[in-house]
């Protein structure tokens, strides 16, 4: 409880007290009513949508059940099957080399872009634009324009490269195809958290160094990049994350294709479930992504938390 | 000399900068210029840069044999509905985490963390099993119910209330207001900016959803515009100008929400990111 200052006459502060002592009351009888009051309506949809989902993907994983929940507990036995899987091991490495081909490069091009933006004055606006704009497209426009931009016989990237690859249709290509689509996707979005990072570097910092005599190139090296690492390290955790998910970009520019050259987890799951009705044994592979996405998760609240503190 | 020398660098570095965003943007603009040409100019070589007089041969035609206004209308309920409910719910659920003290608050928001590192693409399996007991499959309830779920703006939301300052909820819970009221007439205004941003992103993450729309949707009728310009692809062929023209239609509304908000989508990415 406050102290009520001595100057205030007793009725005054008699009747602060009292409205205080009223005001707390009800505070607390609200309390409970009030709260759930608030936390229900979200509550209550996260519950339906998401906890339960993800407590049924665990049992179902255990069961034969078909696409439309209808199966028999069988064990382990979905588990066996997938660890024997060749199928599924493909699709791993596929998300791997996909992994690869985008996580440090998407993470690169990032930094590139935000060290070229933040340095513009009048022109950073339009040319944050220009680099952000693809993040904010829907993934099937992205793929129509790279469909069209790469297609091999009138694609004017072929054109203008005089290449003759034939890009999704060659299975050498197809992977490399996708991470090329994906990094120009969303590279503004790491280009963005770059930006941030750069702009928290105090410019005393550098004028410090280049009063000592530091180059360009020193203060680059020893300066920024150090600097900027805690950033580098979130977005490549956030990378690993978020590229792990792929799905969008593979249905829509190969299907998996071609030979099965870009099936990656997520994909193999929705055939298994949603062509091949197999609802129980696409569990048991979500249950692997679920995983590893959860593991990846707990490094990048690490990496937040080592930042605030 | 030495101040010569740094702006001729300067300079080159600027000019880099332009051409690589030039790049960048191509695509961009190549799909907007093939949707101005006829199907006979969109295969000519050389390819013209520039698609002049404009033909919008295929716009009518997108419009006249698509159900192009049904897909934007569909996406358009799905999203606002969405945003809307995403946002209103999230701030409540936020206030109360952040300033109500009550039993289970620390369970409940220890699970939104949880949840919150929960892919969407694994859960889809048992979503759709649940939405086909519910009848909601191919219905705009199975669309948006399970987009609302996502614990994301709760968690964003909480920890900007964290940072208010408890003397406002105090000085206004003993003038005698309500905690609804708390929120909508002084939390809710303290945080607009960021209120606005995280709407914004709901709303451009809603209508680019391919996902869920491409699961839970089984009829022409019912697809946003997303996965339904993918139909008229396939149906389609090899017919560039017309499927540019559809990718332009699909594209404007969150293209343009981007470019009239630019700072606010700034924000609202970054604060989803964890960075404030």
């Amino acid at each position: 409880m406050r102290k009520v200052p001595a100057w205030i006459g007793r009725e005054a502060r008699f009747a602060m007290l009292q409205h205080e002592r009223n005001a707390r009351r009800s505070q607390r009888r609200q309390g409970w009513g009030t709260a759930w009051f608030f936390v229900v309506p979200f509550l209550f949809f996260y519950v339906l949508f998401l906890v339960y989902p993800a407590i049924q993907v665990a049992y179902l994983s255990l069961t034969n059940a078909d696409i439309a929940g209808q199966g028999n507990f069988i064990g382990l036995a979905n588990y066996a099957e997938l660890f024997h899987s060749q199928d599924f091991w493909a699709s791993v490495w596929h998300t791997l080399y996909f992994i690869l081909l985008t996580v440090v490069p998407n993470t690169a091009v990032g930094f590139l872009f935000a060290l070229l933006v933040v340095r513009l004055r009048r022109l950073r606006l339009p040319v944050l634009a220009a680099f952000f704009l693809p993040y904010v497209l829907p993934v099937s426009v992205v793929t129509t324009a790279a469909l069209w931009l790469l297609d091999a016989n009138f694609g004017i990237i072929n054109y203008l490269t005089g290449s003759t690859a034939a890009w999704f249709a060659d299975p050498n290509w197809a992977m490399p195809g996708v991470a090329m689509v994906t990094i120009w996707w969303t590279v503004g979005f790491n280009m963005l958290l770059f930006m941030a990072g750069l702009q928290n570097i105090s410019s005393e910092i550098y004028e410090a160094a280049a009063l000592d005599g530091a180059s360009a190139l020193q203060r680059f090296l020893f300066i920024t990049c150090p600097l900027v690492w805690p950033v580098t390290s979130l977005v490549l955790v956030l990378q690993l994350i978020l590229q792990f998910k792929i799905f969008d970009q593979v249905y829509l520019l190969t299907l998996g294709g071609p030979y099965n050259s870009t099936s990656v987890v997520l994909f193999y799951m929705y055939r298994l479930a949603f062509q091949q009705n197999r609802g129980g044994y696409a569990a048991t592979v979500a249950i692997a992504l679920v995983v590893v996405i959860i593991v990846g998760s707990a490094l990048q609240f690490r990496l937040l938390n080592v930042r605030r503190r | 000399m030495k101040n010569q020398h740094f702006s001729v660098l300067g300079g080159l570095c600027t000019l880099l900068t332009m051409i690589m965003a030039l790049a960048w943007v191509f695509p961009v603009y190549w799909i907007a210029a093939t949707s101005l040409k006829s199907e006979t100019q969109t295969i000519a070589v050389p390819p013209s840069l520039l698609p002049w007089p404009p033909n919008f041969d295929a716009f009518i035609y997108v419009i006249q044999n698509s159900p192009i206004f049904r897909w934007y209308f569909n996406t358009i309920v799905v999203s606002v509905s969405v945003t809307v409910l995403t946002i209103l719910f999230s701030l409540m659920c936020a206030y109360a985490l952040s300033r109500i003290e009550f039993a289970g608050k620390t369970v409940i928001y220890w699970s939104l963390l949880i949840g919150f590192m929960l892919p969407f693409g694994a859960l889809v399996i048992p979503l759709f099993m649940l939405m086909n007991k519910l009848n909601f499959v191919n219905s705009y309830l199975g669309l948006i119910l399970p987009q609302i779920a996502t614990p994301l703006a709760v968690i964003v939301f909480k920890q900007f209330f964290d940072e208010v300052p408890r003397d406002f909820r105090d000085a206004a819970l003993i003038d005698g207001a309500s905690e609804s009221r708390i929120l909508f007439s002084i939390y809710l205004p303290m945080n607009w900016s960021i209120t606005w941003a995280m709407s914004i992103v709901t709303f451009i993450g809603t209508w680019n959803n391919f996902l869920w729309p491409l699961i839970i949707t089984s009829s022409t009728t019912m697809l946003t515009i997303p996965v339904g310009m993918t139909q008229v692809q396939s149906a389609y062929g090899i017919a560039f100008a017309k499927t540019s023209a559809i990718a332009v239609l699909a594209s404007i509304p969150t293209a343009a929400a981007y470019l009239i908000f630019q700072k606010r989508v700034t924000q609202g990415v970054m604060a989803a990111a964890g960075i404030k």
